[in-house]
């Protein structure tokens, strides 16, 4: 096992770092500026990187605005997660064929590429494990996942600055890494130098960083303590939190809370929280066959419980109400999860609140119906459903 | 090089061929499906199934549905399905004709817990084509007689048209410590039997409650009111067990569409006991 001690990185280093995991045969994806967000996609150079971009993050609002340096992860989070690429949007589950009375299923999709990810967040790095548990750690495995999940070269990146958005803190998730990746950054940036303090997490971040020779293998404490200091001050930026004591307990009794009346009157039902959430997992499948009845594809694709068909069976929609749908996303993300996969389904980066047209916040939602719970007494008895 | 792919992947349905349609009722069909054997010629079959499990039965090109095993579990040669058509992907099913390939994946999810039901009374409560799923406890008590008590069948439909199985249900009710009792919602003028919601049915049997364990499946309006029942009959609430349904499309616990609350109805159900079902079912929208 090689060390583990921070060593120090120039900013041609990272240059490097990208070409030598191209040289290893990894494709590069991480953060680009494409259509005034930074969004995952493939890097070849430095300079596809958001250098000297920042993003300013609201309830319901982001906007990319120019640094006054040119740091290479000065922002936050913006509106894609790494499921992108694990558990991607549309995926063909199978081709087949048709030939006479039977079918054949055609198993020809080309392997995912193997690939490295740089700039991989504490939050983002909590909710791939969490996507894990979900896709590869349970009765069954999703082999799709499994496929593009397998060999992932991990570049860390500790936030240096958060968004008012961000609530990691609360969910224990950020804003310094931990877990598992390959190497992790801390970016420093400002008068007149710009440098990264590295760390290696694996074997494999050991050798890429041995191959890269560190301006200092061993960076100094002063450096060290410049670092830890930047992430501190991330931390301590954080101004959202979600008490998450007895949260589980919390929702499952609050069921019938007016609140959740209240949040349906706000609600649009668009499932863009569902979509930016680097957690949600809930697919659906789509068929399609060509004019002459003998090709048939599968298609899995991303679905979201705000839609009214997620809950269709025979005779309607389970939950045809925006109440009902937005309470299972929430109750399902912060409560039912644990009961699910061991761990809450949330890890506090806030996109939810960002990209909610209407600024719908999870954190201010929870406080609601903490802050004034419906006791026994007061529920509604569910009556005008008949039930025994 | 395609076979060992289909059978390592739980997603990729494997070409099944119909054996036989029968027509049940107006609107549903039992589709009989011959597995492909393990080798050719050899007759080996990988069937197996527990009273109560679902497979996912993919139509080309169509759709997919999750759909119950309706058959005998002895028989291992072939999978048992009643089907009711009501859209594009289950009328294309029942049209089916012998020959034809129908993709089988599963089979999934609990069974019903025939193991507790050794030694005890075992009442079947079921609505409508709820009793397709039960069909294979029922085949599975008369087989093996001496390992269970009486057997009470308990069926309601909406009219005398709509009840499935009507020969087997008669011949049933023939057997010794069995017991059939149907009813309907709209009986009609040559009906001469019980007419009502299929709780009604409970006063004519004689239940020895602390000795029987309750299977139900049907509508979940129904099931409420038969585990209900079945309760203040002195039943135990973790001696009653209910077959629920949801939205799937996988199957396998990850497209997220059969939650229901905590659960996942496709891999922890879809057979729950009562207790642990009783405090959903008071949930609204859930």
């Amino acid at each position: 096992m090689a060390t583990r001690t921070p060593a120090l990185l120039t900013l041609e280093q990272i240059e490097r770092l990208v070409l030598l995991l191209h040289g290893r045969g990894y494709q590069v994806v991480g953060p680009t500026v494409r259509d005034g967000a930074i969004v995952y996609d493939v890097v070849e150079k430095l300079s596809d990187l958001p250098v000297g971009w920042t993003d300013e993050q609201e309830a319901g609002r982001y906007r990319l605005r120019r640094r006054n340096d040119e740091a290479l992860f000065g922002y936050v989070v913006g509106p894609q997660s790494w499921k992108k690429y694990l558990h991607p949007a549309e995926v063909r589950l199978l081709t087949a064929e048709r030939s006479g009375h039977t079918f054949r299923i055609l198993n020809n999709e080309p392997a995912p590429p193997r690939r490295a990810f740089l700039g991989v967040r504490a939050c983002e790095l909590a909710a791939i494990a969490v996507q894990d548990r979900v896709l590869q750690g349970d009765r069954y495995g999703d082999p799709i996942y499994a496929a593009r999940r397998e060999g992932i070269f991990i570049v860390a990146v500790n936030c240096t600055q958060a968004a008012p958005t961000c609530f990691c803190t609360s969910m224990g998730t950020g804003p310094r890494v931990r877990g598992a990746f390959e190497l992790s950054l801390t970016e420093l940036v400002g008068l007149g130098k710009h440098e990264f303090v590295v760390e290696a997490g694996s074997d494999a971040g050991a050798e890429v960083l041995a191959e890269l020779a560190p301006a200092q293998a061993v960076a100094s404490q002063a450096t060290c303590q410049e670092a830890e200091a930047a992430v501190e001050r991330a931390a301590s930026q954080i101004q959202r939190r979600l008490d998450t004591t007895g949260i589980r307990d919390l929702l499952y009794s609050n069921f019938d809370h007016p609140r959740w009346d209240n949040v349906a009157q706000r609600c649009l039902t668009c499932a863009n929280c569902t979509m930016v959430c680097p957690t949600c997992f809930c697919t659906t499948v789509e068929d399609v066959s060509d004019v002459t009845g003998t090709h048939a594809e599968r298609w899995r694709k991303w679905d979201s419980c705000f839609t009214q068909n997620f809950s269709y069976i025979h005779g309607g929609s389970v939950r045809s109400s925006a109440k009902s749908r937005y309470r299972q996303w929430m109750t399902h993300k912060l409560a039912s999860w644990i009961d699910q996969f061991g761990s809450s389904g949330c890890v506090g980066c806030g996109r939810c609140i960002t990209w909610c047209p209407v600024g719908i916040d999870i954190t201010e939602e929870v406080r609601a119906i903490r802050e004034s719970p419906a006791s026994s007494s007061q529920v509604r008895k569910e009556s005008s459903h008949g039930n025994p | 090089m395609m076979a060992t792919a289909a059978t390592v992947d739980p997603m990729l349905p494997q070409p099944y061929s119909v054996r036989q349609v029968v027509k049940e009722t107006s609107d549903t069909f039992t589709l009989t499906l011959e597995p492909p054997a393990l080798e050719p010629s050899s007759g080996v079959y990988r069937n197996r199934f527990q009273p109560g499990q679902f497979s996912m039965l993919w139509v080309f090109g169509v759709g997919e549905l999750p759909i119950s095993i309706s058959g005998d579990p002895a028989a291992r040669d072939r999978l048992v399905y009643t089907v009711r058509s009501v859209g594009q992907a289950t009328q294309t099913l029942v049209s089916c004709e012998v020959g034809d390939a129908v993709g089988v994946r599963g089979p999934f999810g609990t069974g019903w817990p025939m193991q507790q039901a050794q030694g005890r009374d075992v009442i079947v409560i079921a609505g409508g084509i709820g009793l397709a799923p039960l069909r294979p406890v029922i085949y599975e008590v008369l087989h093996n007689r001496e390992k269970y008590g009486r057997l009470v069948i308990l069926y309601g439909a909406r009219s005398p048209h709509d009840l499935l199985y009507r020969r087997e249900l008669t011949a049933w009710a023939r057997q010794r410590e069995t017991q059939v009792l149907a009813t309907v919602d709209y009986g009609g003028l040559n009906w001469h039997g019980n007419v009502g919601v299929v709780t009604t049915l409970f006063k004519y049997v004689r239940l020895q409650p602390t000795r029987s364990l309750a299977f139900a499946c049907g509508p979940e309006i129904m099931m409420r009111f038969v585990a209900r029942d079945l309760e203040t009959n002195g039943l135990a609430r973790e001696n009653i067990y209910l077959s629920m349904e949801r939205n799937m499309k996988c199957a396998l616990g990850f497209c997220g569409h059969c939650q229901y609350g905590p659960h996942f109805i496709c891999k922890d159900g879809p057979i729950f006991s009562y207790d642990r079902m009783r405090p959903l079912l008071e949930k609204y929208e859930l």
